[in-house]
Formats: C-alpha cells, structure tokens, sequence
C-alpha cells in the first residue's frame, strides 16, 4: 500500500454500508449523465419488454402505475465514488414486469434502454429476484427528470450507471452486449464491492 | 487503461486563485485522447483513502507526462489536499486514461462550451487542435465569473476563443455581464458539428438548453457535468 505523504483524510468513521472507495454525499445527490436531459411527456412515455420473450409486452404510463407497488429502502453506489445511504425508492418490481413478458428459458441478459438512446447492460439475474426496480418516486416525491424522471430504472446493488434514467424498456438477451459506458470503458457488471469500475476490474 | 501506477509530481503551478495545474510524471505512460481523465487515489497511513477524477489539460507531447489542472473546493478532502500539502516531487497514485465519450479525435468541427472549471477537457481538446494544426476545426466558449477566473489566461485566447462574463467583465468589454446566451453562441455555430459542453450541472443544463435553442440538435451535444464531489 503506497501511504501518500501528508494524507490523514477527513472522514474518519467509515460507514461500514459504504464499499471501497466511494464516500458519503449525504445530502447532495450529484447528477451525472453524458447527454442533454431529456424533457419527456408522461402522455406519450412507454415501457417494453422485448427479446427473448413469450410475450413482448408495452405499459404506457397509467398502465405502468396501475401495477403493484414495490419499496427499495436502501443505498446507492455511483462509479464516480459518491454513495448515497438510506434513500426510497418507488415503483414496480423488474420480477412484476417480466412475469407480464415470460423470458425464454435461452434468455440470460438484458440490455436497458434509454428514451435517450443511452443503454447499459445487465445479466438477467441481477433484474430478477427482487434486485430491480422501475421507480417513479425518490424520497417520496416524483422522480425529477435530472435524475431520470418520469421513471428509470433502478439496479442499487450494482453502479449506478446501471440504473438507467429515463428507461425506456429491457431487451432479453441469449448472450452480453456491452451498453453505452460499457463499450466507453466501464465494467459490464458493476459489483461496487467488488470495484468493479473499469474493463479488467 | 493501465492499473494503478504511482506518478512524481514535476510541477505545480497556479492558474487562478483558486486552480492549480499538477504535472506528474508517470512510470507507464499510454497516449490519452482530449476529454479524458484520470483518477487519482489518496492513501492515509491506516489505509484510508479518497479518490477522485480529474480531466487531463495537457495533450501528449513526447514526454510521458500529464497536466491535471484542480480546483480547490472549500472543504473538498482531496483538492485540498492537492493545493494545500503536495509539492514536486510528492508521489502520486494515478490511473487512466479513463473515458471513450467525451473524448475529440481532432478530426471534425467541434464547439467546446466550457464553465468554470469546466474548461480543463476542452483545453485539452483546443491544444490537441492547435498542435495539429487545425485549430480551424475549434469554437471555444467559456464562461467565467470575473477576468481573474478564466483558467490558461495567456494561452486559452486567441480567434478560436470567445470568453463571456457572467459577474464582471473587463472594462472594454461591450458585452457586459451575463448568463451565456443564445446571442452568444448563435455566431460560433456551423452546423454539422459535435459540441462538447463542461461544467457544474446547472451550467450545462443552461448551456445545452440554449443550444437547442439556437438549432443544435440534443444528438450532437455531449455533457461532463463536474459533480461536487470535493
């Protein structure tokens, strides 16, 4: 370990829900994303499930929010070393909308995507299991668009590049294809405790 | 990328009261691209650490060296770390170059929208453009608040850069002061161009909006938002 000379650093009682190099942001929530924000009608918004399913399914919006509830109470890791604690998130569970499509037993992976164009890529068993959400709400209020609103999605036990903003919908895959940041250089899982930042992690 | 690599600080120097420019030399040097950045990672004796990314200001220029210009955040654990303790010679740990979307290849029309210290990739991107010989192919805008926070004073200007005031203006400057403008970008468009825009979140926000503004489709834009991660 390389000690860098003069460094103490200033947080000292590491929260022990904080992974490897990321830091508490506390109350800022930094917006990141490689492109102009979106300003997207919830009157004209869809969600589709396509690919390797039984059933390619399409929610508008009020089909989406009719769905049944589901609550993530927990942490959020970005790859950019911020973490946010004890955040609420609200919406529909991944498992709720992949019961309505039915993947194929060749179906392995998802690739998420963008109203953007933005996609990033995930195996299928980190969107299933209750590990996915499709949220509307944070900290009890209406998802703004800087953080991906009307809806995004949200993988928390991954990076948080993973949890596409503005979802559009999820395409199963027999095999992984790399995403937007993917093929830009960033690992195509994303396991925070694993620092899983970068290719080759 | 190659992994973490400990690079000696060769030079600091200062570029505004508050930013100053690290060049490090590093052991195992790759050729980086305009745009991209490095992270840079600090380890206390009990093996805490802190890391944050910085964009590169320099281009590669024969030497195996990088230029991280950082500005010092009231509070910031690492920048102030940069500014107040680190001098030539300290050792730094380092990784990159990181980055394959905002990054300029110095081969198509670009217009570089920069604020504050969002101007550090896309001086980056104007000296890769210069050295090549084409600086034709670069517009600059940077906004800045006063005369004194406009980082690479003495080599930024020149006919590829306009600079905007949004608090004080020099005295013959007949814009006066204000937010960017779509008066102030409408001239630098050509159409056809990719744009690259840096800066806090609510300047680029501000910045793309106006340039949708005056005809730029969103699919040409590409956004850094320097978060305030300290």
């Amino acid at each position: 370990m390389a000690v860098t000379r003069g460094f103490v650093g200033k947080r000292r009682t590491r929260d022990p829900r904080l992974p490897p190099g990321q830091y508490d942001a506390r109350d800022e929530w930094p917006v990141l994303h490689a492109e102009a924000t979106p300003r997207l009608d919830t009157a004209r918004w869809t969600f589709t499930i396509s690919g390797l399913v039984e059933q390619e399914t399409t929610w508008t919006w009020d089909e989406l929010r009719a769905l049944p509830r589901s609550r993530y109470e927990g942490d959020i890791h970005c790859v950019t070393t911020w973490s946010k604690l004890g955040m609420t998130f609200e919406g529909v569970s991944v498992d709720t909308l992949l019961d309505a499509a039915r993947p194929l037993p060749s179906a392995t992976h998802v690739l998420a995507t963008s109203h953007t164009g933005y996609t990033t890529n995930l195996p299928l068993a980190d969107v299933t299991g209750g590990k996915a959400w499709v949220v509307w709400e944070a900290q009890g209020h209406p998802l703004t668009v800087e953080h991906g609103g009307p809806a995004r999605l949200l993988v928390p036990h991954l990076y948080f590049w993973k949890s596409a903003k503005w979802v559009s919908g999820l395409r199963l895959l027999d095999h992984d294809e790399p995403g937007f940041w993917e093929r830009n250089g960033y690992h195509d899982r994303g396991d925070p405790w694993l620092e899983q930042r970068y290719q080759g992690d | 990328m190659a992994g973490w690599q400990t690079a000696t600080v060769v030079s600091v120097r200062a570029e505004t009261a508050s930013a100053r420019t690290f060049r490090l030399r590093l052991p195992e040097f790759e050729p980086h691209l305009p745009g991209q950045h490095y992270v840079l990672r600090l380890t206390a004796p009990d093996g805490y650490r802190a890391s944050r990314s910085y964009s590169v200001a320099s281009v590669p220029d024969g030497s195996p060296e990088i230029e991280l210009t950082v500005e010092r955040l009231p509070g910031g654990e690492v920048s102030e770390f940069l500014h107040d303790v680190v001098v030539p010679g300290d050792e730094l740990e380092v990784r990159g170059p990181i980055g394959g979307w905002f990054v300029w290849r110095v081969d198509r029309p670009a217009l570089l929208v920069g604020g504050g210290s969002g101007v550090v990739p896309l001086m980056a991107m104007l000296r890769a453009a210069r050295s090549a010989g084409k600086a034709d192919l670069v517009r600059l805008v940077v906004s800045v608040r006063t005369p004194e926070d406009l980082y690479y004073r003495d080599e930024i200007t020149g006919p590829q850069t306009t600079v905007v005031h949004t608090r004080v203006a020099p005295p013959d400057e007949a814009r006066g002061v204000d937010r960017l403008t779509t008066a102030d970008l409408a001239p630098l468009v050509r159409g056809g161009e990719d744009v690259f825009v840096c800066g806090s979140p609510g300047f680029c926000d501000a910045a793309t909006d106006r340039l949708t503004e005056v005809g730029v489709p969103e699919r040409a834009i590409r956004v850094e938002r320097f978060g305030p991660s300290g």
